[in-house]
């Protein structure tokens, strides 16, 4: 023991050691530098990663903004509902697909599983409607009227119902304010489509998957304002996606409220008169088909003629716009679509079309006075007028001598105006035109015809004024169709009229024929136009030729009230006649109301006080029962209506619009009496409606009651005896033609 | 004992209790006290990482938020009796208990694989003994295989027959290493394995055996891994594990979510941390395994480099002061098992850190002193008295 040194060890073990610390220092190095390069070198990187790691973004919705009508009544707004979903995700999930969970809802919630599965299932090419639009991951909404009994039913049995929530959430409401509907004008709310996701996502406001969208009408055409933006809660999540915190909060913004030049009571007026201007169509006897009038559709605008603001839109047929709120079931959808249906989604005002009829007269005379017929000169007002072999009558048959283009307006003689376009279609050069001046068409187009009014409403449609270019076009589009079927016909004696038309458009159908202008000229043949067009022409006659472009948008109110952006009436145009033309042709037309074809729907009326003008139209449609047009204006307001298959203009809608006016300006129905207290709006709105500090518009409490007068006939609106002046002395002429005074 | 003190009473004059604790020759001032404080800072620093790590793991705490705190420092107290035991019978008189010890932590590890043993991980290692207690008594295995091995190679050095050991001494003391190594291989746990290895290696080294022995020891264990590796006795947990250490992106959900949350955890952590029970990888309890062989990511995300760094400067301190016990030692036994400590705790030290810094496969080791686990810390500190036993002795001569 004694032999061994007292370090108790020799060289090599202490070099042994020296390399254990050696290892030891650099093992401790490579740690330390490890966790320099990790922490510091990259440490950014991974918070960034840690930050991703741990949070969750939970989107709560934005409310929809309002819209509201020109005195802040909502006419779309929100309330809370119970809303039944189901998570596609964790159905799937289960052995059967949730079958057996969806019968089992179908039960409480009353409905057939069927209908339950259809709501479900995801849309594609093959897939018709109900199916889901939306994103499979949403929750897909199978009612948005749930009962409280039934949601605690769901809710308590959670077990039975794996993959269904039902909680309160703010679904959209059409309110129908003193029963004005305007569902068209409105329009509704679809899901978003993956591909509106993909193209808003770097826009400032994208589209979240869970979102609802405006598909129609107002909803889509203000749809950035009144969605408003989504709010976005980040929440700290464990590994199992349990939250722990909350990381961010980014409140959502509700959407602006649309302040609209819509009045819901005008509009309620508009509804019920077009409806029950149709109704009673329905019951008069047409002479020309022998059969009651169908009146299968309608259309009414009401127009501010100082700005181009609408104050009522109407079109029927039309349909309840809450049957969209929540989703549409099958029925209705197939109620809204079908053929037989005749489509109630349409917005007839500005996308239904049609020729105008005798209402197109005015821009034929203002043509007229421009190529340089003379505007005191007197033309003839003959029986009919023959140009080459074919015969074409004035109305009726009737003749009225020679006579001013005013009282042409006023009784509407068309062969006046077959004359004096004839006239023009042979200094343009007739059937080998010379730098023709086509003074009818262009007219037609500087009255904002053939083209959109730009109407803040989706889908309006063009018209068409029928000049050399269309003819041209259309003529191009068609001539080998036309010129095969007149091939295969060479031998036929007496083809059917299509094939007659074929074989005679053929050779030379683009050029523009004698018969063309001629009819164009009344507004019949291939003219198109829409009642939000014609509207807008009368209000240029009445505000001394501006064209505005429509608007309904009045004002956009942030949600916090603060901001309120105001729509400005926007000029797209002027008339081009002189003052000394509009002036002649007001006084045409106010003498169409004392003097013409609407005399006999208007005696009694307080021409004195409150002056009004109209121009009656009567178009034909090949096929089809004439189309009925009633284009008036008073200094303030311009009211335009058509109805389809409905008789002459006074007819149809004579009454209808009468009473119209009668509620706006406050006249006793049939009577001279004007009450402006009782009006509705005896003078256009000028101010927005009040807004609150909180931001919410307030509505206008009416101290007006809204008169109701008993829908289905126009007559029991008299109440009492019918006035002398509306005593009928040609019975027939007077409900199936027009009232000529002697 | 009653004999030394009478003779302690009898030749020198009467001192006070607490004198007599600090008197020059006393335990009190021959102990290390540096590595002691090292320890106890690095036990301070794991009861706030691993309460850290469980305050919010309601599936492991049932509930009580103080859990894991109140049994890891229930562990760190009898790790500290342990400790006192091992230092006040010293590894000398330990000699005699070595082959009690030896068949104990083979009889414990026999267990292990017999019906009493559970799997936690992959890794079948465990003995249950309820109550939230469990033992792993490979972790024993570690203490008997240093003192045991480090008797065998010194006994005759230290009788001054020989100035090395020879092979035969050498053959011996791997022969005590072998048993409990196919043993744990059976289980298998991989990870014991690798840390047996390296105490093996530090072992030898530290011994003054032939080089060859080192050298040849160390590519047998590169064989003995491909061999291992192609007749594929890993099972998959742990092939799985080495293939997402070779790339981390194979799998980033399954095997390599580990070491990838771990990493991102600590480069999260940046320069002084998110601030004690303010990292979010760890409240959101991304990483597994937190509270035990991935503590070291709490570390990197909550304290930072800073802190980080300064637990890996903590287990250099208590290395140095091992490496200079063993350097200090009287004889060859005592710096042997110094040096089989050093080998140790450095090895599992740069493997836990290593492994959740994403430089060393995932083998389930915990960190000295810092990981939550009982048995680890028992050993643990068994290993610290035995250091500081090593460095009280006196030569054998006086």
């Amino acid at each position: 023991m004694s032999n061994i040194p007292d370090t108790g060890r020799n060289t090599r073990i202490t070099i042994r050691l020296v390399i254990l610390q050696v290892i030891v220092v650099s093992l401790l190095l490579t740690l330390g530098g490890r966790l320099w390069y990790l922490q510091i070198r990259n440490g950014q990187q991974y918070q960034q990663k840690a930050a991703s790691n741990n949070t969750q973004q939970v989107v709560t919705p934005s409310v929809r903004g309002s819209i509201v009508d020109d005195r802040g009544v909502p006419l779309a707004d929100n309330e809370t509902r119970l809303v039944v979903s189901a998570s596609r995700t964790d159905l799937l999930k289960q052995a059967d697909d949730g079958q057996a969970v969806l019968t089992r809802l179908a039960g409480v919630l009353g409905m057939k599983p069927q209908d339950v599965m259809d709501k479900v299932r995801l849309c594609d090419a093959q897939t018709p409607r109900p199916c889901w639009n939306g994103s499979p991951y949403q929750p897909i909404p199978i009612t948005d009227a749930a009962t409280t009994q039934q949601a605690l039913q769901i809710m308590e049995r959670r077990e039975d119902f794996p993959g269904i929530t039902a909680e309160p959430t703010a679904v959209r409401r059409y309110a129908s304010p003193n029963q004005a509907n305007a569902a068209q004008v409105l329009g509704y709310l679809g899901p978003v489509t993956d591909q509106e996701v993909a193209d808003s996502a770097k826009t400032s406001n994208p589209l979240l998957r869970s979102d609802q969208i405006g598909r129609s009408g107002l909803e889509s055409a203000y749809d950035e304002q009144l969605r408003g933006k989504a709010g976005v809660t980040r929440y700290e999540v464990d590994n199992l996606g349990r939250v722990i915190g909350k990381a961010g909060d980014t409140p959502a913004v509700p959407g602006d409220t649309l302040v609209t030049s819509l009045d819901s009571r005008v509009q309620a007026v508009a509804e019920r008169e077009l409806d029950t201007a149709m109704k009673e169509a329905r019951q008069t006897y047409d002479t020309i088909t022998h059969e009651n009038y169908k009146a299968d559709s309608g259309a009414v605008v009401v127009m501010d003629n100082h700005s181009g603001r609408i104050i009522a839109m109407a079109s029927a047929p039309t349909y309840n716009p809450n049957v969209w709120v929540g989703g549409i079931s099958a029925k209705d959808y197939k109620a809204l679509t079908d053929a037989k249906s005749n489509y109630p989604l349409l917005n007839r005002a500005i996308q239904g079309q049609s020729a105008p009829g005798s209402t197109f007269k005015v821009v034929s005379t203002s043509a007229a006075v421009n190529a340089g017929y003379d505007i005191n000169g007197a033309y003839p007002c003959t029986q009919s007028m023959t140009i080459g072999d074919r015969v074409f009558k004035n109305f009726e048959g009737e003749s009225f001598g020679d006579i001013s283009l005013e009282r042409a307006l006023e009784v509407s003689c068309d062969t006046v105006f077959y004359g004096i376009s004839y006239d023009q279609w042979q200094k343009d050069g007739g059937t080998d035109p010379k730098h023709p001046k086509d003074w009818f068409y262009k007219t037609a187009h500087q009255f904002g015809l053939g083209a959109k009014t730009g109407v803040d409403l989706p889908g309006e449609v063009t018209g068409r004024v029928p000049d050399r270019q269309w003819k041209k076009d259309f003529w191009d589009a068609n001539k080998n169709y036309w010129c095969a079927t007149a091939k295969a016909h060479k031998k036929d004696k007496n083809p059917p009229l299509g094939i007659a038309i074929a074989i005679e458009n053929c050779p030379d159908g683009y050029v523009l024929r004698a018969g063309d202008s001629v009819n164009y000229a009344i507004g019949q043949g291939d003219t198109l136009v829409t009642p939000v067009q014609m509207a807008r022409v009368y209000a240029a006659l009445a505000n001394g030729g501006t064209l505005y472009e429509p608007t309904l948008g009045k004002a956009v109110v942030s949600p916090d009230g603060k901001t309120i952006t105001p729509i400005k009436p926007k000029v797209t145009g002027h008339l081009p006649d002189t003052p000394k033309t509009l002036a002649y042709i007001n006084k045409a037309l106010a003498g169409v109301i004392t003097d013409g074809t609407a005399a006999w729907k208007f005696g009694g009326w307080p021409q004195d006080k409150i002056p009004l003008h109209a121009k009656t139209g009567t178009a034909e449609v090949a096929g089809k029962q004439t189309t009925s047009w009633l284009d008036t204006y008073t200094k303030d307001y311009t009211v335009v209506m058509t109805i389809s298959q409905a008789g002459t203009g006074s007819g149809g809608a004579g009454t209808a619009i009468r009473r119209i006016y009668e509620a706006m300006y406050g006249i006793t129905p049939d009577t001279p009496q004007i009450d402006p207290k009782k009006g509705l709006m005896p003078t256009p709105v000028a101010t927005l409606p009040k807004v609150n500090p909180d931001g919410v518009v307030v509505p206008a409490s009416y101290d007006v009651p809204l008169l109701v007068s008993p829908t289905g006939s126009h007559t029991a609106d008299a109440g009492g005896p019918v006035p002398a002046a509306l005593t009928p002395t040609r019975t027939e002429r007077l409900l199936y033609g027009r009232k000529y005074a002697a | 004992m009653s004999a030394h003190t009478y003779s302690i009473r009898r030749f020198t004059p009467e001192r006070s209790t607490l004198g007599k604790l600090f008197a020059r020759d006393s335990v009190v001032r021959r102990m290390d006290w540096l590595l002691l404080f090292a320890v106890a800072l690095l036990c301070g620093i794991g009861t706030l990482l691993v309460y850290s790590a469980t305050r919010n793991r309601t599936n492991l705490t049932h509930g009580d938020h103080y859990y894991f705190l109140i049994r890891h420092l229930m562990n760190a107290g009898i790790g500290l009796a342990l400790a006192i035991g091992a230092m006040v019978i010293g590894h000398r008189r330990m000699r005699g208990l070595v082959p009690f010890l030896y068949a104990f932590s083979i009889l414990g590890i026999l267990a292990v694989l017999s019906p009493l043993g559970s799997t936690v991980n992959g890794a079948h290692s465990w003995i249950v003994i309820g109550g939230g207690f469990s033992i792993q008594p490979s972790e024993f295995v570690k203490v008997a295989i240093i003192l045991g091995m480090a008797m065998v190679l010194s006994a005759r050095v230290d009788a001054g027959d020989q100035k090395h050991p020879d092979h035969r001494t050498v053959l011996q003391a791997l022969g005590i290493a072998v048993l409990p190594i196919l043993i744990i291989m059976l289980m298998p746990d991989l990870g014991s394995i690798m840390v047996l290895a390296s105490i093996i290696l530090g072992v030898l080294l530290a011994s003054g055996s032939s080089k060859r022995w080192v050298v040849g020891l160390i590519f047998a264990g590169i064989a003995g891994s491909l061999l291992v590796w192609k007749l594929g006795v890993l099972s998959k947990y742990q092939v799985d594990r080495f293939a997402a250490f070779a790339n981390p992106a194979l799998d980033p959900s399954g095997v390599g979510y580990n070491t990838s949350q771990a990493r991102i955890a600590i480069g999260s952590g940046g320069l002084l941390g998110k601030g004690l029970f303010h990292g979010t990888q760890t409240t959101g309890q991304f990483v597994p395994e937190q509270q035990t062989d991935f503590v070291f990511s709490v570390a990197g995300e909550e304290l930072g480099f800073v802190g980080a760094a300064f637990i890996i400067l903590l287990v250099g301190v208590v290395l140095w002061r091992a490496c200079a016990i063993a350097r200090q030692a009287t004889d060859l036994y005592g710096t042997i098992v110094a040096a089989g400590v050093v080998a140790w705790f450095a090895f599992q030290s740069f493997e836990n850190i290593g492994m959740t810094l994403g430089i060393m496969p995932v083998a389930g080791i915990p960190l000295p002193f810092v990981s939550y686990g009982g048995s680890s810390m028992f050993a643990n500190f068994v290993a610290i008295g035995l250091l500081q036993s090593v460095k009280m002795q006196r030569p054998m001569s006086a």
